[in-house]
C-alpha cells in the first residue's frame, strides 16, 4: 500500500490586483487557484496539466512556499506546510525542492556552478566534503566535473536545467516539484532531461509533482494526471485510463488537439472536437461551470451551477454535469 | 545481523575513488584574464572613455606624487615671496603666481590631493550604508521596513544638498573633514534609490526563489545572490559621482567652508583669485580649469564604464 506524501485540500490562492470604487473600496482579485484538492502518493509522478493561466504554476509556487494560500491547506506526510505564521522549518525545505521552467533565470548569472551547488550542501549537509559532493552531483546529472568552474551563461539550456536538477537533488529531498522543466528546451534535449528524471526517480525513490501543458509528455512520465482549467481541477485519473477513456469535454478537447503524424495515431484519439475560444481571464470567471463558454456539450444548468467532483470509476473523478449524481 | 563489512569496504573504495578524482581534478585556468581582455576591448571602443581614464590616471598620479612632481612643493602651504607676486604665466612659473607669489601649478597639484581625498572618502562613507539600505528595502519590498527606509531617503532627498552642507559646515568648524561629513550625509539616498530599484526587481528572479526554497538566510540572499547583480550600476554611479562630489567640495571651498587657507583647495584658489579678475586672470582661471578637467575625466570614465557594463549584459 502506497502512502500519500503530499495532500492538497481545497487550496485557494487569490491575488489582489487593484481596487474598484472610490469610497467603498472593493478589492479586485484574480482567482489563480480556486479550490484545488489532490494527493500525490509516495514514489509516483503526479501530472498537473493545463493551459497557460490555468493556475498550475501557482499551485507549485504555493507548495514550495513562495506564496501563502488564501484558504485551504497543503500537508506533507501529514505535516501542515503553513502552520502559524512562521517560515517553513529547514527540515521541511530539505524534503521539498523545485525545478523551475526557465533554467536561464533560476541560476544566478554571477555565481559559478560550484557556488550554486555549494549552497544547499552548506545549509543541509554541513558535515560532508563539499567538493566531493559537487563532483558526485554533477556526475549524477551526467555533467563533467570541471563544469563546476563555469558560469551559467557558458552552459547550454539543457545543461543549465541539469544543474538546476542537481541543485534540487543536493538537499536529498523526497519530493520534487517540476514546473514545466522541459518546455523551455529543444526537443532533443527534452528527451534527455525526461530520461534523467525518470532514472533519478528510481534511484532515489523520489515523488514528483510534474507540471506541464504537454499532454503527450504526460502519457510517458505520469502515473496519475489532473487537468486544470481556470484554477480548478476538472478531471483526475490514472494516466493510462485517462488517455483511453476521457470523460470531461475539456479533456476530450485537449486530447483531440494533440498533433499526430500517422493514421494509426489518429485513430487512437477521441473523436475530433474542435477547440474553440481561449481560456477566459481569471479576473472574470464565468458563472456556473467555468468551461461552459467553450463546451461543445453545454446544457442549461452549466451556466448556473458549478458542478462538483464525482467519482465515475475507481480512481477516476470528473467535475462535470454530464456525469451528475447517479 | 548481516555483516556490513564487504559493503562498507566497497563504499570506502568508492569514496577513495571520488576523493582521488576530486584531487586530481586539474582546475581549469580561471578565465579572469580573458574576461578582463574582453571588457577592456568594449571599454576602449569609445575613445572618449580612454581620454577619461587617462585624465583620471594623470590626476591621481599628480596628486599622489605632488611633492616630487610639483616645481615648487614648498608653495603648497604658508609661503610668501612678494618679489614674484602676481606673475603672469612664464617659463619659470608655467601658470603664473598668486598675489603672495606662490606657484599656481604646484598648488593645483596639491589641490588635486584634497579633491581626490574628498571624493574617495565621501564615496567610502556613502556607498556601503546606501547600498545596504537599498538592498534591505528592495528585498523586503512592500513591508514596513521598505516604507521606513524609502521614506527616510525621500526626506533626505528633499533637502537641497548644498544648503544642508552649508548649514552643517557653518555650525561645525569649517574644514575638509566636516565638508566630507556634510556631503556624505546628503549623498547616501541616491545609492539607496538606485539599489532599491534593482533589488526589488531581482528579488522576483527565480534564482532568489530557489535560494529561498533551499533555505538560505536573508544575509546570503541579499549579499550573495542580489548584490553581485547590482555591482555594475553601482560602479558606474560611483565614477560619475566622483566628479559631482569633487564639484560640490570645490563649491564649499569657494565659499570658505571646505579646505581652509593656506591649504590649496581648488575652490579656495578660485575664490582667492576672483578678486583680481579680469586683470590677473590666471590666479583663478587655471584652478577652475583644473576642476573642469578632473570632473570631466571622471564623467567620461563613468560613461565608458556604463557602456562597458551595458555591452556585457548582452
Amino acid at each position: 500500500m502506497t502512502t500519500d506524501i503530499l495532500t492538497v485540500t481545497n487550496l485557494k490562492k487569490y491575488f489582489v490586483i487593484g481596487h474598484s470604487g472610490i469610497l467603498k473600496r472593493k478589492p479586485i482579485t484574480v482567482k489563480a487557484v480556486d479550490g484545488v484538492s489532490f494527493t500525490v502518493k509516495e514514489g509516483e509522478t503526479f501530472g498537473l496539466v493545463g493551459e497557460s493561466g490555468s493556475g498550475k504554476s501557482t499551485v507549485a509556487y504555493t507548495t514550495i512556499g513562495m506564496y501563502r494560500p488564501t484558504a485551504g491547506n497543503i500537508s506533507f506526510r501529514g505535516q501542515n506546510l503553513f502552520e502559524g505564521n512562521r517560515t517553513r522549518p529547514l527540515a521541511l525545505k530539505k524534503e521539498i525542492q523545485i525545478v523551475f521552467q526557465d533554467p536561464g533565470s533560476s541560476l544566478n548569472p554571477r555565481r559559478n556552478i560550484r557556488q550554486i551547488l555549494e549552497l544547499p550542501l552548506r545549509i543541509h549537509r554541513p558535515g560532508d566534503n563539499r567538493l566531493e559532493e559537487i563532483v558526485r552531483l554533477l556526475e549524477m546529472v551526467e555533467l563533467p566535473p570541471d563544469y563546476m568552474h563555469k558560469y551559467p551563461q557558458m552552459l547550454g539550456g539543457g545543461e543549465k536545467q541539469m544543474v538546476a536538477i542537481a541543485r534540487a537533488l543536493a538537499t536529498e529531498p523526497s519530493f520534487i516539484i517540476l514546473d514545466e522543466p522541459t518546455s523551455a528546451l529543444d526537443v532533443s534535449i527534452q528527451a534527455k532531461i525526461i530520461n534523467l528524471l525518470i532514472r533519478l526517480q528510481d534511484e532515489f525513490h523520489l515523488s514528483y509533482l510534474f507540471i506541464t501543458h504537454d499532454l503527450s509528455l504526460m502519457r510517458n512520465v505520469a502515473s496519475r494526471v489532473a487537468i486544470m482549467y481556470l484554477g480548478k481541477i476538472c478531471e483526475v485519473a490514472e494516466a493510462a485510463e485517462f488517455f483511453r477513456n476521457p470523460y470531461h469535454p475539456y479533456t476530450q478537447m485537449l486530447l483531440s488537439a494533440i498533433p499526430v503524424v500517422s493514421e494509426e495515431e489518429e485513430k487512437l484519439k477521441p473523436k475530433k472536437i474542435i477547440s474553440t475560444g481561449e481560456i477566459p481571464s481569471p479576473v472574470n470567471i464565468p458563472s456556473g461551470c467555468s468551461f461552459h463558454l467553450r463546451c461543445p456539450k453545454k446544457m442549461d444548468i452549466c451556466s448556473e451551477v458549478d458542478p462538483v467532483m464525482v467519482e465515475v470509476e475507481e480512481g477516476h473523478t470528473v467535475r462535470c454535469h454530464l456525469y451528475g449524481q447517479p | 545481523m548481516p555483516s556490513l563489512t564487504p559493503e562498507s569496504d566497497w563504499l570506502q573504495e568508492e569514496v577513495n575513488n571520488v576523493t582521488a578524482q576530486a584531487n586530481s581534478l586539474t582546475l581549469p585556468k580561471s578565465k579572469t584574464m580573458e574576461n578582463i581582455g574582453r571588457s577592456w576591448y568594449k571599454f576602449s571602443r569609445n575613445p572618449m572613455s580612454i581620454v577619461g581614464l587617462c585624465t583620471v590616471l594623470l590626476v591621481v598620479f599628480l596628486a599622489v606624487f605632488a611633492p616630487l612632481v610639483a616645481p615648487y612643493p614648498e608653495h603648497a602651504g604658508a609661503f610668501v615671496d612678494f618679489a614674484n607676486a602676481s606673475r603672469p604665466p612664464c617659463g619659470r612659473y608655467l601658470l603664473g603666481t598668486d598675489v603672495v607669489g606662490r606657484d599656481i601649478l604646484s598648488r593645483i597639484f596639491f589641490g588635486f590631493r584634497f579633491s581626490l581625498t574628498m571624493g574617495v572618502v565621501v564615496l567610502a562613507l556613502v556607498v556601503p550604508p546606501g547600498v545596504t539600505l537599498g538592498l534591505i528595502a528592495g528585498y523586503n519590498q512592500g513591508t514596513w521596513l521598505d516604507t521606513i527606509i524609502m521614506r527616510l531617503t525621500d526626506i533626505f532627498l528633499a533637502v537641497p544638498p548644498l544648503v544642508l552642507a552649508l548649514a552643517i559646515c557653518s555650525v561645525l568648524t569649517p574644514n575638509l573633514f566636516n565638508a566630507m561629513l556634510a556631503v556624505s550625509l546628503m549623498w547616501w539616498p541616491w545609492y539607496t534609490r538606485l539599489v532599491y530599484g534593482l533589488a526589488s526587481t531581482l528579488r522576483n528572479e527565480f534564482f532568489v526563489s530557489s535560494a529561498e526554497a533551499i533555505g538560505a538566510g536573508k544575509a546570503h540572499i541579499i549579499f550573495r545572490e542580489i548584490l553581485p547583480n547590482c555591482i555594475s550600476p553601482i560602479f558606474t554611479k560611483m565614477s560619475l559621482d566622483m566628479g559631482w562630489v569633487i564639484l560640490i567640495g570645490s563649491a564649499l571651498s569657494f565659499v570658505g567652508l571646505g579646505v581652509q587657507p593656506p591649504k590649496p583647495g581648488l575652490g579656495t584658489m578660485v575664490a582667492d583669485g576672483a578678486k583680481y579678475l579680469p586683470d590677473q586672470w590666471w590666479i583663478s582661471v587655471f584652478p577652475a580649469l583644473a576642476i573642469v578637467v578632473v570632473v570631466l575625466g571622471f564623467n567620461l570614465l563613468g560613461d565608458g564604464l556604463r557602456d562597458m557594463f551595458a555591452a556585457e549584459e548582452v
